[in-house]
């Protein structure tokens, strides 16, 4: 083990790690977007993508190889460094997002003490991918969508953020890892429930509220419908997006569902105990410290999965369902109903914990 | 480490690059992007210092919070900048006069706490921070400090802040007579019996409103 710890080594370990998540991370997207789809279009009685490969699975390959061979037009009159710039923030924080993501026991790139706060920051920092991409293609709706968005995404963080402060009170740690192990040996111990089993039950009545409020302010967050105001088709034809194409309009696509998947494991790992099994996992207990022990991560993977996956589905289900808010109402969702009732959550949690007994 | 030397003089370099890029950017859209460059690689140079805390405080409240705010207004002002470089000359020496005031308070600063250490170590969240036990995440040391020691200047900036929101809502806010507004509570309660009139109209005649 001397070469990894040496400055090479070190530098070849981490990128083989962030190759390992990022790759799959990217494989499992493009068969999201295809699910996504499918689910949109069996919704609405239709059959969706089903030309490319069996059933249409390949879809996903097909648009990216179309995006890829597609002429890059820039606009006239845009700002081109910050034109060519927006796509790559937005993906590369999406994606970078991804290095404080415990997917499996053991399985997280940089187990930070701050992780939660860490991917909080990293989404808020999503907005200015829109703001750049809209601004710089010095057209009027684009413009509209980029001043939307910058308006309802860092109206939803607030909320996102007291949600966030009721799990860590819960947790009493911001190591995402430890926020996990806390809420092990079955469902009853997960934050949704209050966590800490039938001892904390009266706080479900509070953390499933909670739960709640962070899927919504994840879809307006991701810039999912129903709150799609940037890129309302509609109203704004593309919104921030309009004079994209090709490669960058690929990028911000890419960075869109790799947010979403992010919101949808971060919901799992906050709320629905990350890649702990609904039930005691007594049994696993014997592999640790073996050459099995990848199996027992394994199995945590494919509960986190299923988790997300899960989540995902609602998220396209919403999609389908709840027609677009219109941007009045957004706002008022957000700054007078979802922000007093976090803000009173935070205030019940904190004083549960303190008066509660232990937790 | 080399890797820390190299990362801290990439993000110091970075820092100061768009610092005075800011001030010498001709967009004002690219001073402020280069603003949030230059708040982002300070939040690195706090991650150098063990204080990962700070650091994402710093990029949630500045860049993702503050910052977008700034770029949302600049985005819609249309500043006309060869009128705003006019006075360039006449504010020069004050500005030199500023920013060297301010070269100097950091220079005192560094050199004293270089060679004397902090003043009143006893009193200082740092202090505090090393008094605690080993293995207290800088979360749980500067919450210590905050909620304790300073808890009173804490709950006046937050008095502060209560009062600045409060005076910007009341500048803005008008009471227009006579615009419709759309009561959310009226619509819940809506049922089928108030809003709707069963009617069976005769053959020829209306109905009369």
């Amino acid at each position: 083990m001397d070469f990894w710890t040496t400055p090479i080594g070190w530098l070849l370990w981490t990128v083989g790690q962030i190759l390992l998540v990022t790759v799959p991370l990217l494989l499992i997207i493009a068969f999201l977007i295809y699910g996504d789809r499918k689910i949109f279009a069996g919704v609405q009685m239709r059959k969706g993508p089903n030309v490319v490969g069996p059933f249409g699975v390949l879809q996903s390959f097909a648009d990216l190889g179309k995006f890829l061979i597609k002429e890059l037009i820039v606009p006239a009159g845009a700002d081109k460094f910050v034109f060519l710039l927006a796509p790559l923030i937005s993906v590369t924080l999406a994606l970078g997002s991804w290095a404080a993501m415990p997917l499996a026991p053991g399985w997280v790139i940089s187990n930070i003490n701050v992780g939660i706060l860490y991917l909080f920051a990293v989404s808020s920092l999503g907005v200015y991918g829109i703001i750049m991409g809209g601004w710089a293609s010095n057209s009027k709706y684009p413009f509209l969508g980029a001043l939307r968005s910058a308006a309802q995404m860092v109206s939803y963080e607030v909320s996102i953020g007291f949600v966030i402060i009721t799990v860590i009170l819960l947790a009493g740690t911001m190591n995402l890892t430890s926020i996990v192990e806390k809420q092990a040996g079955g469902f009853w111990n997960w934050n949704i429930l209050g966590g800490a089993g039938l001892h904390n039950l009266p706080l479900a009545i509070v953390m499933i509220p909670m739960g709640v409020i962070f899927f919504i302010s994840g879809l307006a967050e991701t810039n999912r419908p129903p709150f799609d105001l940037p890129e309302a088709e509609s109203e704004l034809v593309a919104g921030y997006a309009i004079e994209y194409g090709s490669t960058p309009y690929l990028l911000f696509y890419l960075a869109e569902f790799s947010n979403i998947t992010l919101m949808s494991g971060l919901m799992a790992v906050l709320f629905l105990g990350g890649w702990q099994a609904p039930w005691p996992t007594h049994y696993l207990d014997g592999l640790w410290g073996t050459g099995w022990s990848w199996l027992a991560s394994l199995h945590g993977f494919i509960m986190l999965a299923i988790k997300t996956f899960f989540v995902f589905f609602m998220n396209a289900m919403v999609r389908s369902v709840v027609p677009r808010y219109r941007y009045d109402q957004l706002m008022r969702l957000g700054w007078k109903v979802f922000l007093p009732t976090s803000l009173v959550a935070v205030v019940l949690v904190a004083g549960w914990r303190v008066y509660g007994g232990i937790g | 480490m080399a890797l820390q030397a190299i990362a801290f003089y990439l993000m110091a370099a970075v820092t100061l690059a768009s610092g005075l890029a800011v001030v010498s950017a001709k967009n004002p859209v690219h001073s402020v992007l280069f603003l949030i460059a230059s708040f982002f690689s300070s939040a690195g140079l706090f991650v150098l210092l063990g204080a990962e805390f700070l650091a994402m405080l710093l990029v949630v409240v500045y860049v993702g919070a503050v910052a977008v705010l700034f770029l949302f207004v600049v985005m819609m002002l249309d500043v006309d900048f060869a009128q705003l470089r006019q006075g360039f000359a006449r504010y020069m020496p004050l500005g030199g006069l500023i920013a060297g005031g301010l070269a100097i308070e950091m220079i005192v600063v560094s050199y004293t706490v270089a060679t004397h250490g902090a003043a009143r170590l006893n009193d200082t969240p740092m202090a505090m921070g090393k008094g605690a036990p080993l293995g207290m995440s800088n979360a749980e040391a500067i919450g210590r400090v905050l909620y304790t020691q300073y808890v009173y200047f804490f709950q006046a900036a937050g008095m502060v802040l209560l009062v600045a929101m409060i005076g910007a809502i009341v500048l803005t806010l008008r009471h227009k007579p006579g615009v419709k507004r759309q009561v959310i509570m009226d619509q819940v309660l809506r049922t089928p019996k108030t809003g709707m009139r069963m009617v069976s109209p005769k053959p020829g005649e209306g109905i009369d409103a």
